[in-house]
């Protein structure tokens, strides 16, 4: 799991001095201050400052990747950042993130809860809030290194939990359920708590920096996973915030996403309809919720909930047959407010593989490659051409049409 | 008799050398205005500023100017209660109007403003891309539900998906008005509009003429307190039912359209003798609670096969919570009438001092309705005073779904905002029935002007959603964020769930 990473950071878990430094061109070209270097986690003052700033949306543009081996292989880490660190130009250093699917083997069942904390007080109030309906089996510092001077990053946590049956049968809900719930609760509720991640096999690591030095930070080359994403953040109106960076997560769901959802006033108002609290103020928050609902409440299948998202033209709708018609109409009719409007690009990570997405009019871009069993999708064609060495197809996804990866043999398939 | 102390508001003049002494306004003029004696001679009095003659003036002689009379300014005795009370002195009567509130309330919508898009997304050009607008009125489920079509694909599980709702090209209809209050000529153009642009009109509590029968899909049938005109058959012509409980205008108050209103059409229509009162009465007198809505909604699904039942409420101080009652009753769209609503003729006391603003209206109700997870349960038309397309855009914004324009309509057809309505004489042949006056409307330039105008707001509608940076009218509805409010204190900001400008 040590591989040396071809990216340019040093390896050896020795607390570096300022920004990582190596021997990767574009952190040699490239300034490697941050806009807003954040002195803290949450940015200045108190608790309530996660909320405050959750207060508006936060726009901004962005790289992302994924990658998906069907096969069901594990990749390393290092994919995904080499990926990311080609697209230096579409973050700014203020927010970067990745997730990976089979990254905890050796408790496949247990949902992994990788939090945010502001504090110790943060801490003990999220265990409480944790134990009282789960069985927690391992508690542990998510390991990573030191940042340099000038970011101070938040405690970082993940607990491996099994919800209690008695809770379940007390609030007569399903395990999943259980942990939105909880998740939800954090999230708006705690002071100084986010949950970066909370599905099973998988996890989500995420902070204010660039996507090499988050994956450095996070020692990112110890994990291995059938499903990567990456993301590098340009936000354009608010200063970043650890919990503002992508991946955003809910169960098994990440989403990473470059654009800004138009329509997130009412996508937001449609979730709070079904219990969902839009609470982190950002647009992205929303996507991981409306697959949520419609994949797993609802029931629907995956390219039925992207159809319902990235909703085809009435008049394509018209055109179809009256059985498919009817379906689609139905569809849009009902998923209206979910529909998501406006420039998107996004992947979505799961369980059992990844869908990348673009939005109605193909605003942002997102290119899809194959190399056997390897699905890719990314910003740029560069990332993609920097992973795979020799793309049996690579391909400009059409608006609103997803590309699908499902991990043959996989336990949990969505949809 | 004694002389009226109330003094003409407007003075007609007629310029002399120009005036060609044919007069075509004594021919125009519903109101008596003029009288001939080798040339027009007009008595201020009587006349309302409706601009038929000066537009058919072939000579351009005629300006209707305020008149000068000065009266000792009072800013507590303003001159219209001074006027009133020398009325109501002379009559005893209750003062009586038309058209919706003219009173200088604070509009919210005037202190609502839209966002648009800058760098960080695209806005859209709607000549260039596609801007959907389509809706659809009616109750949703609550999810989709489908089963594997066994071919690798999936379908609607049986009885599952989008059932009962009306399909409308533009989120624009037309607001009920009567056969009776207004002209067959101006239903007629209304029918005529509402199916060239893929909308409805809406009856009114008069019935449903004959000759509109070729357009039932785009008619919405309504059932008043009245019933007039009300049969199975009546009730399964229309695209939709609605049921009348209130008026924006006059909340509260029933109907009444005098005897000489109801001639030999309006009397079949209406299924009452000619000549006879149309009183309707202020309530339903089968409806004196929710759970009796809830009866008389299932009893008209059952008569037409479950079309879409509506309901029309006045938007009155409660109206969240009885808009919730009324989709827990089983309507499959509300229709709200804020206090600025139009009407025939209404008291003019409970015109102008009942009821709350429609922008109020619609925030509550529609938040109200996700609050108790019911908001697809129905659809939200708003109405009562949609001036624009920019009223419409805000209305949607705040959370309707479509809107229905009354007064606009009649001001596309020629009619100036007299306020005569309830007098039978309109000069524009709109609220009369004297047949004089009705041939004046032509229902094929009527339905011309009316489409032009559903257009016209439609393209506006597809400017703004384009500003926005969104394609389909689906994701401005509800979508509060991208309203802010400018001069809107900070609690009518907060029951409105928009922001300030600035945050």
């Amino acid at each position: 799991m040590s591989d040396a990473p071809t990216y340019g950071v040093p390896t050896d878990g020795a607390p570096t001095s300022g920004a990582p430094t190596g021997g990767d061109f574009l952190l040699e070209r490239m300034p490697t201050a941050r806009p807003h270097a954040p002195a803290s986690f949450g940015g200045a003052g108190p608790r309530p400052a996660y909320r405050a700033e959750a207060a508006f949306k936060i726009h901004g543009g962005c790289g992302l990747m994924g990658i998906c081996d069907e096969s069901g292989a594990l990749m390393p880490a290092d994919l995904a950042v080499r990926a990311m660190a080609v697209q230096r130009d579409r973050g700014n250093g203020l927010g970067a993130g990745f997730a990976g699917y089979g990254i905890y083997p050796e408790l496949p069942e247990h949902f992994c809860l990788h939090l945010m904390l502001h504090d110790e007080r943060a801490r003990e109030e999220v265990e409480a809030t944790l134990e009282r309906s789960f069985v927690i089996d391992q508690a542990e510092p998510i390991p990573t290194r030191h940042f340099g001077a000038g970011v101070e990053a938040p405690l970082l946590w993940r607990y491996f939990v099994l919800p209690d049956p008695h809770a379940l049968e007390t609030l007569e809900i399903g395990p999943e359920d259980l942990v939105v719930h909880t998740v939800m609760q954090i999230n708006s509720s705690v002071d100084g708590a986010f949950v970066a991640s909370s599905g099973r096999n998988m996890g989500a690591f995420k902070g204010v920096a660039f996507p090499e030095e988050i994956a450095h930070f996070y020692r990112l080359e110890e994990y291995e996973a059938h499903t990567w994403l990456g993301h590098n953040r340009f936000p354009t109106n608010t200063p970043g915030w650890w919990g503002g960076a992508h991946p955003f997560n809910l169960l098994d769901l990440s989403i990473v996403h470059n654009g800004e959802i138009s329509s997130y006033g009412i996508n937001s108002r449609y979730l709070e309809q079904f219990g969902y609290k839009c609470s982190l103020g950002t647009d992205t928050e929303v996507i991981a919720y409306l697959f949520d609902l419609m994949l797993r409440r609802h029931g629907l299948p995956l390219e039925l909930a992207c159809d319902a998202l990235a909703s085809p033209l009435w008049s394509e709708i018209d055109r179809l047959p009256p059985e498919e018609r009817e379906l689609k109409r139905s569809l849009r009719a009902v998923y209206g407010p979910a529909m998501l409007n406006g420039p998107f690009a996004i992947v979505l990570g799961f369980s059992g593989g990844m869908v990348a997405l673009n939005d109605r009019i193909k605003l942002r871009p997102l290119v899809a490659a194959r190399q056997g069993s390897r699905l890719m999708v990314a910003s740029e064609e560069s990332s993609i051409r920097e992973v795979l060495d020799a793309p049996d197809e690579v391909w400009a996804p059409r608006a609103g049409e997803p590309v699908i990866a499902r991990v043959r043999g996989a336990s949990r398939v969505v949809g | 008799m004694a002389t009226s102390f109330v003094q003409a508001e407007f003075r007609v003049c007629i310029d002399d050398d120009r005036c060609h002494r044919c007069g075509r306004c004594v021919q125009q003029c519903g109101w008596d205005v003029y009288s001939f004696d080798e040339r027009p001679l007009p008595d201020d009095v009587k006349c309302r500023a409706c601009h038929r003659c000066v537009t058919f003036c072939p000579a351009h002689a005629i300006t209707i100017e305020k008149s000068p009379l000065a009266f000792r300014d009072n800013a507590s005795w303003q001159i219209g209660l001074r006027k009133s009370i020398w009325r109501q002195a002379e009559t005893g009567g209750v003062m009586l109007t038309g058209m919706g509130n003219d009173k200088p309330y604070f509009s919210v919508f005037d202190h609502l403003v839209l966002d648009a898009c800058q760098v960080t997304n695209p806005s859209i050009d709607p000549l260039r891309e596609p801007m959907e607008l389509r809706t659809y009125l009616g109750a949703k489920p609550d999810a989709v539900e489908v089963e594997a079509d066994g071919a690798g694909g999936f379908r609607l599980k049986p009885g599952a998906g989008l059932r009962n709702n009306v399909e409308l090209e533009t989120p624009i209809i037309f607001s009920p008005m009567s056969y009776g209050s207004v002209s067959l000529n101006v239903h007629r153009s209304l029918a005529l509009a509402a199916e060239r642009c893929g909308t409805l009109m809406n009856t009114g509590e008069g019935g449903l003429h004959a000759d509109l029968y070729p357009y039932q899909d785009h008619v919405i049938v309504q059932v008043a307190s009245g019933r007039f005109g009300v049969d199975p058959e009546y009730l399964n012509r229309g695209a939709a039912v609605e049921i009348k409980v209130g008026q924006g205008a006059k909340p509260g108050i029933g109907g009444h359209l005098p005897g000489e209103k109801i001639d030999e059409d309006v009397s079949i229509t209406r299924r009452i003798p000619r000549g006879s009162d149309a009183i309707s009465p202020a309530p339903h007198h089968d409806i004196y609670s929710i759970e009796d809505l809830r009866q008389l909604i299932c009893a008209i699904k059952e008569a037409t096969g479950y079309k879409p039942v509506g309901v029309k409420i006045a938007a009155v101080h409660n109206v969240a919570a009885i808009a919730t009652g009324v989709v827990h009753a089983g309507a499959d769209y509300v229709y709200l009438d804020g206090f600025r609503g139009g009407t025939g003729a209404a008291p003019q006391v409970v015109r102008d001092h009942v009821g709350i603003p429609l922008e109020i209206a619609i925030a509550v109700v529609d938040q109200r309705l996700r609050d108790e997870g019911i908001r697809n349960r129905a659809s939200i038309i708003a109405a009562g005073s949609i001036r624009s397309s920019a009223d419409m855009a805000k209305a949607i914004a705040l959370g309707a779904d479509v809107v229905a324009i009354g007064t606009a309509a009649l001001i596309a057809l020629g009619c100036h905002l007299c306020q005569g309505c309830h007098t039978g004489s309109c000069s524009w042949g709109l609220t009369t029935q004297k047949s004089e006056l009705t041939r004046r409307l032509d229902p094929e330039w009527g339905a011309e002007r009316l489409s032009n105008l559903v257009r016209a707001w439609s393209h506006e509608l597809k400017e703004i959603l384009g500003a926005l940076g969104v394609n389909a009218i689906e994701s401005l509805r509800g979508s509060r964020e991208r309203l802010r409010g400018v001069g809107l204190d900070a609690q009518t900001c907060e029951i409105l769930g928009v922001k300030p400008a600035g945050l």
